[in-house]
């Protein structure tokens, strides 16, 4: 556990000393912030126009109508971000030689991984963590649901840390990172629209492509909806990347 | 200290260590002879626990390299042949960062880290981000964080490559410096560098043992024999047979002109074979006496011949 922290606190130290954090976190903002502002504009406008009529009015929901819409346009800006973040965890240290000065110290391979995921993890928390902001003015003004916002978030944060696994494995193959960052992004983009597949699938093949796909996972989240299928999916999901990256390290030392 | 056994290591079809053994004794500095290539760094690396080797036995301190990797890890300081070095960070938080990946308790590390600056004489640029330090001061901080956690065993992979000539000499001061506290392996093509560093050395070519053994030791071996080259205007087709007729010569070989005459330690047979170039009329243009020890082995390894 301490040697986990020692990795995890100099990676987090590298992300914060170089400029790499701070243009993930502020790009990932603006965009944000951009979504919010446009969901919110839009949701003035509908509630407007419904206060017209009694129905109507009783099916305004802030929850859906603007954090629902928010949450799935933030989870396509991590897919887009995430891959940047982790491209360089595995693959700077054999590209500078520093693995070597890892691999010969008294630490396990799994430490060393886990150092380097809880890192980004870090981030990921701080980006997610920050927008948390925006949710202040929806409070002031009106009366969102704090569970359901929660859960979104959840949500947002077990994708992003399956990412992330992604990014770490595909890291530890490959000493360039623009290559991780690509095969990150192929990887998560085909994991994500999967369940497109399952329209003309067949039989079991048709629930296996669906429960594969990411994106299946994440709608019930932006609905509020916790369910366990989706955490144990996200989480598997997560522990299979850094499987894979612990056999990749193990098997390069090997050859 | 360092004990290998018939260490043989393959990538694919490649061997670039072959049925290796050596010894390093306790509190000495041993050098590790060969051209490049010759499977140094793998050497090396497989001491570290950093490579597995294919075959053979190596043990560090009587911990076995390949099932006690850990307990090996803790003990020995490594300085790879490229230096590890994370560019983003000041050389004191490097050198607490190794300290503490090596396992240094948290209350030792100031201490520790204070005695390998000391050592290695970084108080200028402790607090500069190794980024923007010299080439020198780098080297200097490796070293550094191999014998940050004060290991028994350091292993320096060409501690001197691309220094400058003073540089070196510090280098190399530095590293005597280091002698008896800790036992020293370090590599290099240089042979100088093992005569006026190490107090003995494992010679190696294409991943096979050529020689090893204190410096003493090679030297007396090799001064067994003695002898000179002649260089000879004509009478080159004749020459040899006629030298190899003098009592006492063992061994002739013709390079050109040029003819090799050795003969055991014992005996000086230099006139015999002046005298007999000038009966025969040879034309002696040249004469000198062949430099029958480590660094013509050295020599005849690096020129690419097998060392016998």
């Amino acid at each position: 556990m301490r040697n986990i922290g020692i990795i995890a606190l100099r990676e987090i130290k590298t992300y914060f000393t170089s400029p790499i954090a701070y243009v993930v976190i502020f790009v990932f903002l603006l965009l944000v912030g951009f979504f919010f502002y446009s969901s919110i504009w839009w949701f003035n406008s509908q509630s407007i126009q419904m206060a017209q009529n009694p129905y109507y009015y009783q099916q305004i929901n802030i929850n859906q109508m603007v954090y629902s819409p928010l949450f799935h346009n933030m989870s396509i800006i991590l897919l887009l971000m995430l891959p940047l973040l982790t491209m360089r965890l595995f693959s700077e240290e054999k590209k500078t030689g520093t693995d070597e000065l890892l691999f010969t110290s008294p630490v396990q391979i799994g430490q060393i991984i886990l150092g380097k995921y809880s890192a980004a993890l870090v981030v990921l928390a701080a980006m997610l963590g920050l927008t948390g902001l925006l949710s202040v003015f929806t409070f002031a003004f009106g009366n969102p649901e704090l569970a359901q916002i929660l859960n979104g978030y959840l949500g947002l944060f077990l994708m992003g840390a399956a990412f992330i696994a992604v990014g770490v494995f595909f890291s530890s193959l490959t000493e360039n990172q623009i290559v991780a960052a690509i095969l990150t992004f192929g990887a998560l983009l085909l994991f994500w629209i999967l369940n497109w597949a399952s329209y003309s699938a067949t039989g079991i093949w048709q629930g296996v492509l669906n429960y594969l796909s990411i994106f299946q996972h994440f709608d019930d989240m932006t609905r509020g909806i916790l369910d366990t299928t989706d955490v144990v999916y996200y989480i598997s999901y997560a522990f299979f990347g850094l499987f894979l990256t612990y056999s990749v390290i193990q098997s390069r030392r090997w050859r | 200290m360092i004990d290998v056994e018939h260490m043989t290591k393959k990538y694919g079809d490649l061997v670039a260590v072959d049925d290796l053994s050596f010894k390093v004794e306790k509190g000495k500095i041993w050098g590790l002879l060969g051209p490049n290539a010759a499977g140094k760094t793998t050497t090396m690396r497989i001491l570290t626990g950093y490579l597995p080797a294919t075959d053979g036995k190596a043990t560090v301190a009587g911990f076995d390299v390949f099932h006690e990797t850990n307990e090996v890890k803790k003990i020995i300081g490594y300085l790879p042949e490229v230096v590890p070095l994370y560019p983003e960070m000041t050389v004191a938080e490097f050198l607490n960062f190794v300290a503490a990946i090596k396992q240094v308790p948290a209350s030792k590390r100031k201490q520790a880290l204070d005695r390998a600056v000391e050592v290695s004489r970084l108080e200028n640029v402790k607090n500069r981000l190794i980024r923007n330090i010299s080439r020198g001061y780098k080297q200097r901080v490796g070293i550094a964080q191999a014998l940050i956690h004060d290991p028994e065993v350091l292993i320096l992979d060409e501690p001197t490559i691309g220094l400058d000539p003073a540089q070196i000499i510090e280098i190399r001061q530095l590293i005597k410096s280091l002698k008896g506290e800790h036992t020293i392996m370090l590599s290099t093509h240089i042979l100088a560098e093992v005569t006026q560093t190490c107090d003995g050395v494992v010679i190696i070519n294409e991943g096979r043992l050529m020689a090893s053994g204190s410096l003493e030791e090679l030297t007396s071996s090799f001064r067994k024999k003695e002898g000179v080259i002649l260089k000879l205007k004509q009478g080159h087709e004749e020459a040899g047979s006629w030298l190899e007729e003098i009592s006492g010569v063992e061994k002739v070989s013709r390079q050109d002109s040029e003819f090799t005459i050795e003969w055991s330690r014992d005996k000086d047979l230099r006139e015999a074979v002046s005298r007999l170039a000038v009966e025969k009329g040879w034309g002696l243009l040249e004469m000198r006496p062949v430099a029958m020890n480590i660094e013509d082995l050295y020599l005849r390894i690096v020129t690419g011949g097998t060392g016998q």
